[in-house]
């Protein structure tokens, strides 16, 4: 599926746009870390948490649930929430 | 130790980005490097006596979880830490902790190359082995029950944050440790870490609270003298303090500072070879607790006795309305033949005190608020 990746990320994926799999949002960001190691702590933290300031959109809706299921079709999009200046 | 007659570098690291500063033996001249990391708060950056060339920097972004980024050669490259310091699934039935931020990062002993120590906020000491690439943690601190109940929660700690800091290795011994707490109180090890006890006898606190509660300890920055390794100096929430080793009481030393300034504040200086000189920056700590200099007049004391008698240096500083904020990394001393001191503010400006602070001058302006300044000769 296509993930949307932030500016904050771009210095490990290279691009704002890139494929991974999974048939949950934690095993999507587990081939993402093998795809673009480091990348996952950045967004999940040790407790297998979404951290406070990251969001992530599948087709549009906020989920912070990493037992999420996904389809190959989804549209997933990780995204930076406002965390002051 | 001899002089140094090598390069310096300056390694200042803030809540924007780390810049580094090379200057001539001299003090006189210094060229910038920076920023690296532009937009990342960076706690600390240390380059590794080891090998004189191996830079670690803590960092973190507004959005994006802690690591660790390791250069070899003196930060034109960067490579980020394959497994950064992060706590264990939770233990014991206690809540599950995550590191927000890595605050504090220490060498290991010269006998064991490549060994690092880091302490964290919420309070986690972690360890490694291999030069910063992979950080474990110390289970018998981060996953005690005891020491996760002096920790105290997010409230009981600084405003960002608690924090384990002024982690200490013994230069003689690999296995002797110290680290402090904000808050949690002053622990020592013998053995490398897999056990600890606490050392704050001595040590006050707020009016009205327990002393002999070690989670009422607020140490703001522990210590130990290279020429003496038997001797600690402490600035304390509480006082500035002396511990001589084997004894196991501080003495609070900063009641010989003049009344109208105080004895509260965040760094602790300690001379490269005499363990009677030591210097603080004391900070307001009335009624509300401004932690800006008192009076809006900047200074730096020193004492050459140990403790027994401070003299205020502040010539080159601002006489008047500069409300500075000197945090407890901000502030470091160079082992040339004449140390010089340097300081951070938390409105971005650099400053030098040549001759251990006999005369100030600034360095640079404009940086973002200074978290930590380190200062090493390279070889």
């Amino acid at each position: 599926m296509k993930v949307l990746v932030p500016g904050a990320l771009r210095s490990y994926t290279g691009q704002s746009r890139v494929d991974a799999a999974g048939h949950t949002l934690a095993a999507l960001f587990a081939d993402l870390e093998c795809r673009y190691p480091g990348l996952r702590f950045r967004v999940v933290d040790e407790q297998d948490r979404l951290r406070p300031n990251m969001r992530v959109f599948v087709n549009g809706r906020c989920v912070r649930d990493l037992g999420q299921a996904l389809r190959p079709e989804d549209d997933v999009a990780i995204v930076l929430a406002l965390s002051g200046g | 130790m001899t002089a140094s007659p090598t390069p310096l570098l300056l390694m200042v690291a803030t809540r924007k980005g780390a810049w580094l500063f090379h200057g001539d033996s001299r003090h006189q001249q210094w060229r910038v490097d920076g920023p690296h990391f532009l937009g990342h708060t960076i706690s600390h950056l240390v380059l590794d006596p080891r090998d004189g060339r191996t830079l670690l920097a803590a960092a973190k972004t507004g959005h994006l979880g802690p690591t660790v980024f390791r250069s070899t050669d003196l930060g034109r490259s960067w490579k980020e830490a394959s497994q950064p310091p992060a706590f264990a699934k939770p233990t014991n039935g206690l809540p599950a902790r995550a590191v927000d931020h890595t605050f504090w990062l220490t060498p290991g002993h010269a006998s064991e190359p490549g060994s690092w120590y880091a302490g964290s906020s919420p309070q986690g000491l972690f360890r490694c082995a291999d030069g910063g690439a992979s950080w474990t943690p110390l289970p018998a601190v981060n996953d005690d029950p005891q020491f996760r109940e002096w920790m105290g929660t997010a409230q009981d700690g600084t405003p960002d944050g608690p924090k384990l800091h002024s982690i200490i290795v013994d230069p003689r011994d690999a296995s002797h440790l110290y680290f402090g707490m904000s808050g949690g109180g002053v622990h020592e090890s013998h053995d490398a870490g897999r056990s600890w006890h606490t050392l704050i006898e001595g040590m006050q606190v707020v009016e009205g609270f327990d002393p002999t509660t070690v989670t009422f300890h607020d140490p703001h920055c522990l210590r130990l003298c290279p020429a003496n390794p038997d001797r600690l100096y402490q600035q304390n929430h509480c006082g500035i303090y002396r511990l001589d080793r084997p004894g196991t009481a501080w003495q609070r030393i900063g009641r010989a500072m003049p009344a109208d300034v105080g004895d509260i504040g965040f760094p602790m200086v300690v001379h490269p070879r005499d363990p009677d000189t030591a210097w603080v920056f004391p900070m307001d700590g009335n009624d509300v607790w401004p932690r800006t200099s008192p009076g809006g007049q900047p200074a730096a004391y020193v004492t050459r006795d140990g403790g027994g008698r401070w003299e205020r240096l502040d010539h080159g500083l601002p006489s008047e309305q500069a409300w500075w904020t000197i945090k407890r990394q901000a502030m470091t001393v160079d082992s040339t033949a004449s140390p010089a001191l340097y300081l951070g503010t938390s409105s971005g400006e650099l400053w030098i005190g040549h001759e251990g602070g006999q005369r100030w001058e600034n360095i640079a302006r404009h940086l973002p608020e200074i978290y930590a300044v380190e200062v090493a000769a390279l070889p």
